[in-house]
């Protein structure tokens, strides 16, 4: 049971029993249960399963693991952390 | 897509490979435990892009192609009860049960529906207080808290005609339970990015140490695996070790605190049958006490049930990565998706159906 | 053909395995194996013919030296309006696209309707309404047609039958057997619009920009392509069972390979976020406008800038070429350079969720 995909939370609605959020997957839009994400915020994107948000995606990472990419195809070292 | 598109880059797939071919100087054989890794790993082709010395072994990542036989012929007879509203996730209809499946039922004139979220299943109960809403709680611990949240929903808001049949795996216990085995012959491991998401991969580190084999937390889009490879063969051949993070985008050593709590609140550690497979005790999540008002397992008497498995089907070894799904006698002959013996070729996440479906019934 | 079934709440069917069940499932109808097995082994074996045995999109038949092709198709598509049209457009389009997949020239059409007791007046209006604006759109003409009435609960709203007639210019012959090693094959515009915008608007996902049928006619698109070439092998268009399923019928009537490039297959965002949402592959998903084509490798660039140019062509690539090897199968280059297997689906497919 993985599949979990990014999207972008376009708005978000702590006003019922359930943290809500309106999230952006490539140009659908879904609500999604941000309950476990408290620290989550407005245009950040989040791991979304199943309808529920499991993890904030973290952008900076994500630069670095590309990074590393680019720098791979020069120095032919791989990435390890 | 974003965060999607960038992992599905042939130039940076290449990169990786370059890597691996430049790094890899003995025969290495590495397991991943993760329906989503197998099925994009041979929906891309990824393991003859791999130098021959890098082994891949699928293990037993699929949760619906260990769902024990007893709990799907569980599942077929509460589904056919008039009183009934039977929901799951889509996979989990066509697994073929001792004698029938949730397909059937459906045909037979079962109420059988498919639901994107546990949440969409409660919903069903709120709209249709005069039945029963089953929900068939299937998956390891990506899933587990998105259940939870439903059993915990319905306790908070009364909606009694709402339950559960739960059948939840976790993944550390079973990565046990196969290198526990003498026959195995894996050096290292790929763990399941989103099962980390939400678990972190702390524990994984008390594994390395017991059984001297390097992890590293891998995503789903054909470049993270191919880098989650890489990571792994540097490790292999630099005889490190460690539990390394390539999904660190999406997976952080704690994983989430609040899903973690929410998981247990709801539900509480039990031993588990996994199909194929057998026993792995600690293996399985059960509902709490405080919640068995919402267990269709003890809400449903549906009598004894003698589960009768295909002797032809060698799930078990495929799960455990001890065959690949083309040297089973019958792989693409008496079992194919359509006419499935076991689980793994019904499953669009089982090794044998990702081979059959993106191989040929020929492949090996 | 546009086959969806309907229950609220079920959404897209399970794909079923092939055993012999005792009864129709609603998998029979979904334009895969089980579909193209209940035809091949139930039913046309039954009334068996030379003009019926090919089982093309159309029959060709010779009437005293006139090539006529005759198709029909019956639609009970629910939701019946959808985004980019309704079930009359589609009955329309499917019909005059089947007819001029023979290389036909579209001329006559019938319409059978059976509606269901408490169908509303005012939707069978505007039904009837879109189908002639339809006819007018594709210069074919509604010549005959009746109308039924079933009880209330035996019908889903509106069941429609189309057939039509089609004259098929001298010299034209498409067929499997007419496809080679080394021929381009060639799709007029992106994958998956039909069946993402009917899952979509019965799942309830909203879009940013809605995404639309392609429900259209591929008359004039065909017209096109003959005007640049006379080396046409075989024209299909992809409705049910997608690309995928198409290609491989295709494959395995010619009985050559065919070879395709994932990176040269038009598919847009949005039909890939769908896509990606529900664990669909939009190989298998749903089309009605859209076109296959093979054609000569010398006539390939051509015919492109020829489709490119037709309205109903302006997405057009060559997503593929015909192959010696693995004849039957279709085989794929994928976007990280692997390979992998194109199968015929099962039954229809599944939301995945794992």
């Amino acid at each position: 049971m993985c599949l979990a995909i990014p999207g972008k939370i376009l708005s978000i609605d702590a006003s019922g029993p359930l943290r809500m959020g309106e999230i952006d997957f490539g140009g659908i839009r879904k609500e999604v249960c941000l309950e476990w994400v408290p620290e989550a915020e407005t245009g950040q994107y989040v791991i979304v399963h199943v309808g529920f948000a499991i993890g904030v995606l973290d952008e900076a990472e994500a630069r670095k693991t590309l990074d590393l990419f680019r720098e791979m195809g020069d120095s032919g070292m791989p990435a390890s952390e | 897509m974003k965060y999607i598109d960038e992992y599905r880059s042939r130039e940076t797939a290449e990169k990786c490979l370059d890597d691996i071919r430049r790094r890899v100087t003995r025969p290495w054989v590495i397991m991943e435990i993760c329906g989503g890794q197998t099925h994009t790993i041979v929906r891309y082709g990824l393991e003859d892009l791999l130098p021959s010395m890098v082994s891949l072994v699928h293990g037993p990542g699929c949760p619906v192609c260990v769902t024990p036989l007893e709990m799907i012929d569980r599942a077929i007879a509460i589904a056919s009860r008039r009183d009934v509203i039977f929901t799951s996730f889509g996979d989990m209809l066509r697994v073929p049960g001792s004698a029938s499946d949730l397909l059937s039922v459906r045909a037979a004139g079962g109420d059988v529906r498919i639901v994107y979220s546990p949440l969409d299943a409660l919903k069903i109960a709120e709209e249709n207080r005069a039945r029963h809403v089953v929900f068939f709680a299937v998956g390891f611990e990506t899933t587990a808290p998105a259940n939870a949240a439903a059993v915990r929903e319905a306790a908070l808001r009364g909606i009694k005609n709402f339950s559960v049949l739960c059948s939840h795996v976790l993944v550390p216990p079973a990565i046990s339970a196969i290198l526990d085995a003498p026959s195995n012959a894996i050096q290292a491991f790929l763990a399941a990015g989103h099962v980390c998401t939400v678990t972190g991969f702390e524990e994984y580190f008390p594994l390395a140490d017991r059984y001297r084999i390097p992890f590293v937390v891998t995503g789903f889009e054909p470049v993270d695996i191919l880098q989650g490879i890489a990571m792994a063969v540097h490790q292999l051949e630099e005889g490190r070790i460690d539990v390394e993070n390539q999904y660190a985008r999406a997976v952080r050593r704690e994983g989430n605190a609040a899903a973690k709590k929410l998981m247990s609140e709801v539900y509480e550690v039990t031993d588990r049958h996994w199909r194929g497979i057998g026993l792995i005790p600690h293996s399985g999540l059960k509902l709490r006490p405080e919640y068995h008002a919402h267990d269709a397992e003890r809400i449903f008497d549906v009598g004894a049930i003698t589960p009768a498995e295909s002797s032809a089907c060698i799930a078990g070894e495929v799960l455990r990565g001890l065959k690949k799904p083309g040297q089973c006698p019958a792989f693409g002959t008496a079992c194919t998706p359509e006419h499935p013996l076991g689980a793994p070729m019904v499953s669009s996440e089982g090794a044998c159906a990702a081979y059959f479906h993106y191989r040929g019934s020929a492949s090996g | 053909m546009g086959n969806d079934n309907s229950h609220p709440f079920t959404g897209p069917v399970c794909p079923v395995p092939l055993q012999r069940y005792p009864q129709i499932l609603l998998a029979h109808g979904s334009g895969g194996k089980l579909t193209d097995q209940l035809i091949r082994e139930l039913i046309a074996p039954v009334f068996s013919n030379p003009a019926l045995d090919p089982l093309h999109d159309g029959a060709l038949v010779d009437a005293g030296g006139v090539r006529l092709a005759f198709s029909t198709d019956s639609y009970v598509i629910n939701p019946i309006f959808f985004p980019g049209g309704d079930i009359g457009r589609l009955a329309v389009f499917g019909t005059v696209n089947d007819l001029a997949m023979c290389a036909a020239r579209p001329a006559w059409l019938s319409a059978g309707f059976i509606v269901e007791e408490g169908f509303p007046m005012e939707d069978l209006a505007r039904v009837v309404r879109s189908m002639n604006e339809a006819a007018l759109q594709a210069g074919v003409a509604i010549v005959t047609g009746d109308t039924k009435v079933v009880e209330r609960g035996k019908g889903d709203k509106i069941y429609i039958n189309t057939a039509g007639i089609g004259l098929v210019p001298g010299g034209r012959k498409v067929s499997p057997a007419a496809v080679r090693p080394g021929d381009a094959v060639l799709i007029n515009g992106a994958i998956g619009l039909h069946g993402v915008a009917v899952m979509s608007f019965r799942e309830g996902l909203r879009f940013s920009s809605q995404v639309e049928s392609d429900c259209a006619p591929l008359n004039t698109l065909v017209e096109d392509i003959y005007s640049v070439s006379p080396n046409v092998r075989m024209l299909r268009d992809p409705t049910r069972g997608g690309l995928a399923s198409a290609l491989n019928e295709i494959a395995r009537e010619a009985k050559r390979g065919i070879l395709l490039d994932e990176h040269a297959i038009p598919v847009t965002e949005e039909v890939r976020a769908a896509c990606e949402l529900l664990g669909l592959d939009p190989l298998y998903v749903a089309n009605e406008g859209k076109c296959l084509v093979f054609v000569s490798p010398g006539d390939a660039d051509a015919v492109l800038s020829a489709m490119r140019k037709n309205p109903a062509g302006k997405g057009s690539a060559i997503i593929g070429t015909v192959t010696e090897t693995h004849p039957g199968r279709v085989t794929m280059k994928t976007l990280v350079g692997g390979d992998r297997i194109v199968d015929m689906m099962s039954g229809e497919q599944l939301p995945r969720i794992c």
